[in-house]
């Protein structure tokens, strides 16, 4: 029987030797090639052209995060298995000559090496609560931001399903429990919708986030049991082990609190995000249509506009 | 059911912002939830607990209705063992 990871390693290879990825020594981090880019953009614009009907009011920030808001969003207690956080050279001269040295005798360079007040977004919307919290109390509509950025989380795998650095396009509402509720029903629709057009099976099941350790068993136990987290589902590798490419989330109160947002009536803002996994789809379209991009189905093509 | 187990459950909430509302002004069976405990603050309290009890909650006890009142912590802490007359 063949194992899950000669599974995964096998499709990687494939990634690779057909350039669609480019290998850069580290599991997890890939180059994309210009076609696999033209998918990605393809399925942005099929995206936009779902949401944009929202207005939402776009924000794009970088891959980090500052970390005093990776620390105040809660996520050191809930993932810290995931973070990263950018370290850098923070020595004199002999500092650097002592790291030199070292380098040299091919030992641990980086042991002088300090954090810096940078982390690496763990999500997309990590910048959108602090900057939508700033503003003050929100009006009676609420918030609805459109972002889009690389993320980063500490799980090297030969999966090319599950890189360490990959982008996410999310929607995130912000307002009352009943705005953020019908945000995210809408959504599980639209998302539907929009991976069936793409010519994809699918399947859509309650799901709960890789949380840590013993607390975590409890966080995901709470989340599952409030079905606070639904992922669509596409099978890449197997049948029996579908990979998630799109969730839709339920936060309750808890960006609300954490950030000060507030609602028209002076609450905590209640926030849903949904987030479409755009590296796990492409892989899953070449997957399913295979690496000749011209002899996918026609519709299909005509909804990435390759 | 002990109340000396409620007392000292509700002594673990003491100066904490896990609530929204004071630990004094609900019952016993008062839902937690409703008073403001969200997930992050059910594992500062349930690390709180495992402090305060001395104890390690089992996997099956992780799950959110052991937290949703101070009754139901108090029965989860007398069933892994926690004496009903300590205090």
């Amino acid at each position: 029987m063949t194992e899950l990871v000669d599974i995964h390693r096998a499709y990687r290879d494939d990634l690779l030797k057909h350039g669609l990825l480019i290998s850069m020594g580290v599991d997890g981090l890939y180059g994309r090639s210009g076609l696999f880019e033209k998918v990605v953009e393809g399925i942005n614009a099929a995206f936009s052209k779902v949401g944009d009907a929202d207005a939402p009011e776009v924000m794009r920030f970088p891959p980090g995060i500052g970390k005093w808001q990776l620390e105040q969003s809660g996520y050191l207690k809930s993932s810290p298995q995931l973070v990263g956080t950018i370290h850098s050279f923070n020595g004199g001269d002999a500092d650097h000559r002592a790291m030199l040295e070292t380098l040299e005798k091919g030992g641990d360079w980086t042991a002088n090496q300090r954090t810096t007040q940078v982390a690496l977004a763990p999500a997309a919307c990590y910048g959108v609560y602090p900057a939508v919290g700033a503003r003050g109390r929100m009006g009676e509509q609420g918030a609805l931001v459109d972002c889009y950025t690389y993320c980063f989380r500490h799980e090297p795998s030969l999966d090319p399903a599950r890189m360490q650095m990959f982008r996410q396009r999310e929607h995130v509402r912000l307002g009352s429990e009943a705005q953020a509720l019908a945000f995210r029903k809408t959504w599980m629709e639209r998302g539907q919708a929009i991976i069936t057009s793409f010519g994809l099976p699918f399947e859509v099941d309650v799901a709960n986030d890789p949380f840590f350790g013993r607390t975590g068993r409890l966080l995901a136990a709470s989340q599952r049991e409030e079905s606070l987290k639904f992922e669509l589902l596409v099978p890449i590798h197997a049948k029996e082990h579908p990979t998630a490419c799109c969730s839709f989330n339920y936060h309750r109160d808890l960006f609300g609190r954490a950030w000060g947002i507030e609602t028209a009536a002076g609450t905590p803002a209640h926030t849903a995000c949904v987030g479409f996994g755009v590296e796990r789809i492409t892989l899953a379209l070449f997957k399913h249509h295979g690496f000749a991009v011209e002899k996918w189905p026609e519709k299909v093509r005509g909804v990435l506009g390759l | 059911m002990s109340s000396a187990v409620q007392a000292r459950v509700r002594a673990v909430f003491k100066g904490t912002d896990f609530l929204q509302a004071d630990v004094d002004s609900l019952a016993d069976d008062s839902d937690l939830y409703a008073a403001g405990l969200n997930s992050h603050a059910t594992v500062n309290l349930m690390l709180a607990l495992e402090e305060a009890f001395d104890v390690e909650l089992p996997d099956r006890l992780l799950r959110r209705r052991t937290f949703s009142s101070i009754n139901a912590i108090a029965e989860a802490l007398v069933e892994i063992g926690v004496k009903e007359d300590a205090t």
